[in-house]
């Protein structure tokens, strides 16, 4: 899939194959130690981070879940 | 105002299976509306959860009477951010999805939890949820009615869930090898598209033969 930033793209493939790997292969078997991705990670990172920059998308200073927390479970809410 | 929305959903995957396609669901033949996806944070917990935020751009198709709510020169794709937790103890997947710029005209909110079904341990169980609301109020209806703009999102987005299971039930089935990883129908347009540049190419040269004998033929006149 591609990058919001094209520059980014090949940099997005190379990691998802790494993480995918990692993932299917230690994650979901409950090998959590070291995180072979992430010189790749950090490197798709910086592309990725300056891109949304140059583009203004407003992406900063929103909490991690965090108006999911407010939400009521199972109300009609109108 | 707000309209809730609540949908069950079955995968008839395993959840190690459908957490692992999670990550590699675009593109697929039904995210045409998938513009773009990216990893912005990612950490692994020591009590083994997987905390991800993604970034994705949606297409915005809005009906012409919505689109006066916009100012002409904004950019028409929506971003929305995507944070999941894995929980491998639990083997659950909670996602909360939410557009981050049109969100006067329309905000969509949507959680869903992944897990095991419990009466069949081969399959996985999606409970969505899903929050659609706007600032605009429609003109044209009574206020205690549903303003027209919710009515809209709250469609399109039904229409996006049906989009997204059949997209997920797609990368299930090509991860399990059901699927090659190019359809048929993809093969065959590719082979027409190339059969249609071999004629073109063969036309041009043969023009190009043509006008080279001609100029011969003019030459021998001379």
């Amino acid at each position: 899939m591609n990058s919001v930033g094209e520059e980014c793209t090949d940099m997005k493939r190379e990691y998802d194959q790494c993480f995918n790997r990692w993932f299917v292969e230690k994650f979901l078997k409950g090998e959590c130690s070291g995180d072979p991705c992430n010189e790749l990670f950090q490197r798709y990172r910086h592309c990725v981070l300056k891109a949304i920059k140059d583009k203004e998308i407003p992406v900063e200073r929103i909490e991690f879940m965090g108006q999911s927390k407010d939400k009521p479970e199972s109300s009609d809410g109108s | 105002m707000v309209k809730y929305f609540l949908g069950l959903n079955e995968l008839k995957s395993s959840w190690d299976q459908v957490f692992a396609a999670f990550w590699q669901r675009y593109p697929n033949p039904y995210s045409k509306h998938v513009l773009t996806e990216d990893i912005l944070y990612r950490e692994v917990t020591i009590d083994h959860k997987l905390l991800t935020r993604r970034l994705l751009t949606k297409t915005n198709r809005l009906p012409r009477w919505a689109e006066r709510f916009l100012p002409a020169n904004v950019a028409h794709a929506v971003y929305v951010l995507e944070d999941s937790i894995i929980d491998l103890h639990k083997k659950t997947m909670t996602t909360y999805t939410w557009n981050i710029n049109h969100s006067t005209v329309m905000s969509v909110e949507e959680r869903c939890v992944y897990c095991e079904n419990k009466d069949n341990k081969n399959w996985t169980e999606v409970r969505r949820e899903a929050w659609v609301s706007s600032k605009v109020f429609g003109f044209s209806r009574p206020i205690q009615k549903t303003p027209r703009v919710i009515e809209f999102g709250l469609a399109r987005f039904k229409s996006n869930v049906t989009k997204a299971m059949k997209g997920y039930d797609y990368i299930l089935a090509r991860m399990q090898g059901d699927i090659p990883a190019r359809t048929l129908v993809e093969t065959a347009k590719e082979a027409t598209e190339k059969a249609k540049e071999t004629a073109l190419a063969a036309k041009e040269k043969a023009k190009d033969l043509a006008s080279k004998a001609a100029t011969n033929k003019k030459q021998q006149y001379v």
